[in-house]
């Protein structure tokens, strides 16, 4: 239970700005390490952004500005000094939509290790491939058809093998936006397993538009609405006794 | 009798045809035009489509059967009147159709449906022509002269007195050697140019760059072909040829194939930008978020991506390189020789195309009609290297859709 406490990512008055446009306004939050943060909030509010802020993604948007600190390990990563690459290797992300490179299934997942010299030689290689494709949940359906192209793959295939692409490179931290919303129900159920086992070792922040899913799969939850994160606090409190009215409607589909 | 008065026939009975169209739609419809199948405007429209596009296509038809009949003067009576008399059975027809229940619309989108088939098929029908104009004429190329010459020897020495030897051996080599000298220059510039344009510039300098870049483009062949007769070959003779021994021409084909790389970058640089632009940024995110560098995602991830286009825009450019003219004669001259020596003067079918067509012709010997042999030859190849390259553009097409 203690070690559950230890902050791994620590967000202080963070400001995300596209242009003019102001996405993120003056967030702050401690995320633990070993445990599963959701994110909710209606769509356009912001929860992409901040999730891209942890990696530095936003880095490759021209007109995005960050403001504020953010700590992993007491570090803090948005100095310019610190190299966004070796972050992101820390720091692994599954997106929104799913983004599967056009090569084998293979070297879809094999892309992460061979980048950061993980495998020390190819039977190596091939058994990470072999256990992230099993921890994402596709080893069944691609295990005969490793050398066809990736982008052959159903949606919903896709998305678990840009999963398996993410957890290939052993993170520390995953993000993952919306990782379920192309599955099916069996597929969802695999994911969230998934989920589960990854809070073993890292820590997990998922943004979900399904408050069952929030509330099946994560400890900790946060509420965005319009660029403000309102309530943030123990998955159980915030589903049964939120304290702000705004995460009450929206719980209650009242905000949509 | 002139064809003028039919056509201004055809204008006013279109305007006439689409007033009344209109018209009567409104009259039938009682004033309420919801009892329509179709809105006045589209009766109208459907009045100047049935008035206009049959009698064009009558006269298109009379010009080319007044071509083939080989019949000289002005139209018969006849012809302007049965025109006439079309364009008025158009008017009458779609505005005496003209009812709550008649649907315009589709009429009309069947004409105009017709109008672009035609349109398609002039395009089309152009190609073929040219085609079987040079068919005919290395048809009877190959009555006087043995194919097996004509594509095996490795000689190329026209004599207008007859004798001659016209292997087209030794011109495909210049073309080959010269466009290959062309494509090993443009391509590798033009496309990190195009990487650098898409992938590291930023709006500001793009902006810039990418204008400057297609000016090239825009700059006449004989310009290029000047720029080579009067500074590259005397450079490359003077500096590279004369002082390590490979001899004193300043046509050569290194000359012609530098410029003409030249002239090629800014078309492999535009279409592979083109072509890197639209490789999705979703894909550059999940390798970056996988925590490799940019050279990594583009060398891994966006250059492969967008390697089938890269591919169709490196065989268009090579297709242009084979067609090219002006750049060669007054770069890499006009003597028909097979040899290693890129700073040797050497020769393209292009060129000689020009020379047995210019000068004292006769539509009848070998030595004249040998151009049409080597054009269509060429057109063989360029088509060749076009179908792939639209082949391999479409199917990398399809990866995103
Ligand atoms: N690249 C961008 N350029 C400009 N504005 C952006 C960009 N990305 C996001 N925004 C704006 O920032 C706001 C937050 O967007 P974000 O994608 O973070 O929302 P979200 O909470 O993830 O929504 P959803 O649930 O629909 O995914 C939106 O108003 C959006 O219009
Ligand atoms: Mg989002």
């Amino acid at each position: 239970m203690n070690a559950q406490q230890d902050t791994k990512i620590s967000a202080r008055n963070v400001n995300v700005y596209y242009g003019e446009k102001h996405a993120i306004k003056d967030v702050s939050v401690e995320i633990a390490d070993k445990t599963v943060t959701a994110f909710i909030g209606p769509s356009g509010c912001g929860k992409s952004t901040f999730l891209r802020c942890i990696n530095r993604m936003n880095d490759t948007i021209d007109i995005a500005r960050v403001t504020g600190d953010i700590l992993i390990d007491g570090e803090d990563i948005t100095d310019p000094r610190v190299d966004p690459v070796q972050l992101r290797a820390k720091v692994g992300m599954v997106f929104q939509k799913p983004n599967p490179f056009p090569k084998s299934i293979y070297d879809n997942v094999a892309y992460g290790p061979k980048i950061h010299g993980l495998a020390r030689n190819k039977s190596d290689l091939d058994e990470i491939v072999e256990r992230a494709l099993r921890r994402g949940a596709i080893w069944d359906e691609v295990k005969d058809r490793l050398q066809e192209p990736g982008t052959g793959l159903s949606g919903g295939q896709q998305q678990r093998l840009c999963i398996a692409r993410a957890v290939a490179t052993e993170p520390e931290v995953l993000l993952m936006d919306e990782p379920c919303s192309a599955l099916d129900p069996i597929a969802t159920a695999q994911v969230e397993e998934l989920i589960d086992e990854l809070r073993q070792s890292y820590s997990v922040v998922i943004v979900t538009h399904s408050m069952q899913q929030a509330a099946r799969v994560s400890q900790k939850t946060a509420f965005f609405h319009l660029g403000n994160m309102v309530e943030y606090g123990e998955t159980d409190r915030i589903f049964t006794n939120p304290e702000d009215p705004r995460t009450e409607s929206y719980i209650s589909g009242r905000i949509g | 009798m002139s064809l003028t008065l039919p056509l201004l026939v055809i204008i006013v009975l279109a305007i006439v045809g689409s007033f009344l169209a209109r018209r009567r739609a409104l009259s039938v419809s009682g004033g309420d035009i919801r009892h329509l199948a179709s809105l006045p405007k589209q009766h109208g429209l459907n009045a100047i489509l049935s008035t206009v596009v049959p009698p064009l296509l009558a006269i298109i038809a009379w010009l080319m059967a007044a071509r083939i009949m080989e019949y000289r003067g002005a139209a018969p009576l006849w012809v302007p009147l049965a025109i006439m008399a079309l364009a008025v059975a158009g008017v009458v027809l779609s505005v005496v159709k003209v009812s709550n229940t008649f649907r315009a619309r589709t009429a009309s989108e069947t004409w105009i449906k017709g109008l672009l088939i035609g349109a398609s098929t002039i395009a089309i029908l152009t190609t073929v022509g040219i085609v079987f104009s040079m068919l005919f004429e290395t048809i009877s190329f190959f009555r006087q002269y043995p194919w097996t010459e004509f594509f095996f020897s490795t000689n190329w020495s026209p004599n207008f007195r007859g004798n001659s030897d016209l292997g087209i051996i030794p011109l495909l080599w210049g073309t080959l050697y010269i466009s290959f000298i062309a494509l090993a220059f443009a391509v590798p510039t033009g496309l990190f140019a195009a990487i650098y344009l898409s992938e590291y510039a930023g709006p500001r300098i793009r902006g810039i760059v990418k204008p400057a870049i297609e000016i090239l483009a825009g700059i006449p062949t004989i310009v290029y072909g000047l720029f080579a007769l009067t500074t590259v070959g005397p450079f490359l003779r003077d500096y590279f040829a004369q002082p390590m021994g490979f001899g004193d021409s300043a046509s050569s084909v290194m000359t012609a194939g530098l410029v003409m790389g030249i002239m090629l970058i800014p078309f492999v640089s535009s279409l592979s930008d083109d072509i890197i632009n639209a490789v999705p940024q979703s894909m550059r995110d999940g390798s970056l978020g996988l925590g490799a560098t940019k050279s990594e995602t583009i060398r891994q991830v966006v250059v492969p991506a967008a390697l089938p286009g890269i591919v169709g825009a490196v065989l268009l450019a090579a297709s242009r390189a084979i067609g090219e003219t002006m750049i060669v004669v007054l770069g890499a001259g006009a003597a028909a020789r097979i040899s290693l020596n890129p700073f040797e003067a050497m020769t393209t079918v292009t060129v000689k195309i020009v020379s047995q067509l210019t000068g004292d012709t006769d539509f009848a010997s070998p030595e004249t009609l040998v151009a049409f042999a080597l054009g269509l030859t060429l057109f063989v190849i360029t088509l060749g290297l076009n179908v792939l390259a639209l082949y391999i553009v479409r199917r990398y097409r399809e990866q995103y859709e």
